[in-house]
């Protein structure tokens, strides 16, 4: 449903200043904490940094902070190059990688939140369960009904062609998180990323369980709450666009009944 | 513990952008369009009651305010209107890159501007 106030459990307290620095090249990170053990309500803090001994990314920022200033922060990190998806996260109003994300490019004081609109396990940690639920429900394997082939399942360039756009995606939720579709809706929209994803099985020339896959997406919530408000294209790290992905899907919809 | 979970922030921390703000302008028109239809059903039924009514209910159009919820009406369905033709383009699955995205919802607020004053400009030249 839509609710554009957080519940009261939700709603941001002044957080803590920390401790500026003594350099020149000074930048202050504001950054959502949430603590599940002190029963506080979350808050936003702000740290220094000196940014002569810094990284470029707002990741290196991230763990310039936990390293020397508070090992309390959390947030999940892994390749530190685009291609993991972990460091997901809210930066500047935008989602985005914070390992993709200079801090050069952000204006003034670099805000960081989690991905909107998700339930916090902690600070900059939100649960993912659920869009790994809707992931795993569209069936992202290849499903096939023929006699598996004595070698592999073949596929001409131009067939391999139609994944491109699709297969980069790194499910990091950058774009279902940036949806308002998705956060009014997200308990039975499945959202860009996903749908996305299923649109690379719908598309693949060696799946062959496309009825079924449609016929699983043909429903008012699960595809048709997308509205194009294309926030899932201006999120994309990787640059792709599920926005069209999910108008493809809409036209193997009416293209099948014609 | 799980149940104390807190809500991320969300559309208040959002940065707005203009894609975003046309699609919700695009459903607040629509809405606005339905009631301007009670008043076209207004005008017609007063049509068909009686000349004096007819002329009752055209003084209220006449009306400066009057006026201004007819131009607020016209800037709304030609709005929507443009933006049923952005959403038909993108429904053939063209328009998708970023800079035509961008093209697409600036050209539906700039045309549904213009359109709107040049409908109202030969609307008054009629008149004189």
């Amino acid at each position: 449903m839509v609710a554009f106030a957080l519940p009261q459990n939700s709603k941001l307290t002044p957080g803590k200043i920390w401790p500026i620095p003594a350099a020149t090249n000074l930048r202050e990170f504001k950054i959502y904490r949430w603590n599940p053990d002190d029963g506080q309500n979350p808050h936003v803090d702000t740290y220094t940094l000196d940014m002569d001994s810094c990284g470029p990314m707002v990741l290196d920022a991230l763990i310039k902070i936990k390293n020397e200033q508070d090992p309390t922060l959390t947030f999940r990190r892994s390749c530190r190059e685009g291609i993991c998806g972990s460091c997901a996260m809210n930066i500047d109003g935008t989602n985005t990688l914070a390992c993709l994300k200079a801090c050069d490019d952000v204006k003034g004081p670099v805000k960081i939140y989690p991905l909107p609109h998700m339930a916090v396990v902690k600070d900059l940690v939100p649960d993912m369960t659920h869009f790994y639920a809707q992931h795993r429900s569209i069936e992202p394997w290849l499903k096939t009904s023929t006699p598996t082939p004595q070698a592999e399942w073949k596929q001409s360039e131009s067939e391999r062609a139609l994944l491109d756009g699709l297969y980069e995606c790194i499910l990091c939720a950058c774009c279902s998180t940036s949806c308002p579709s998705y956060w009014w809706n997200g308990d039975r929209y499945l959202g860009p990323a996903v749908l996305l994803q299923a649109y690379r099985w719908l598309i693949d020339s060696r799946d062959e369980a496309t009825g079924d896959r449609l016929d699983n997406l043909e429903d008012p919530f699960r595809l048709y709450r997308c509205h194009t408000i294309m926030n899932c294209a201006k999120a994309c790290p990787k640059g792709l666009s599920p926005a069209k992905a999910i108008a493809e899907i809409k036209k193997m919809m009416v293209e099948r009944r014609v | 513990m799980i149940k104390n979970r807190p809500l991320s922030p969300h559309l208040l921390i959002y940065r707005p952008m203009l894609s975003m703000t046309m699609s919700i302008v695009h459903r607040i028109t629509g809405v606005a369009l339905a009631f301007g239809m009670i008043l076209l059903i207004w005008w017609f039924a007063a049509a068909a009651t009686s000349d004096e009514y007819f002329n009752f209910v055209n003084g209220v159009f006449a009306h400066w305010f009057g006026r201004l919820v007819m131009f607020g009406f016209t800037w709304a369905l030609l709005h929507h209107m443009l933006g049923g033709l952005r959403h038909f383009i993108w429904d053939t699955g063209r328009g998708f890159a970023l800079n035509k995205v961008e093209w697409l919802v600036r050209a539906n607020l700039i045309g549904s501007i213009l359109l709107t004053v040049l409908i109202w400009i030969i609307g008054y030249g009629v008149r004189a």
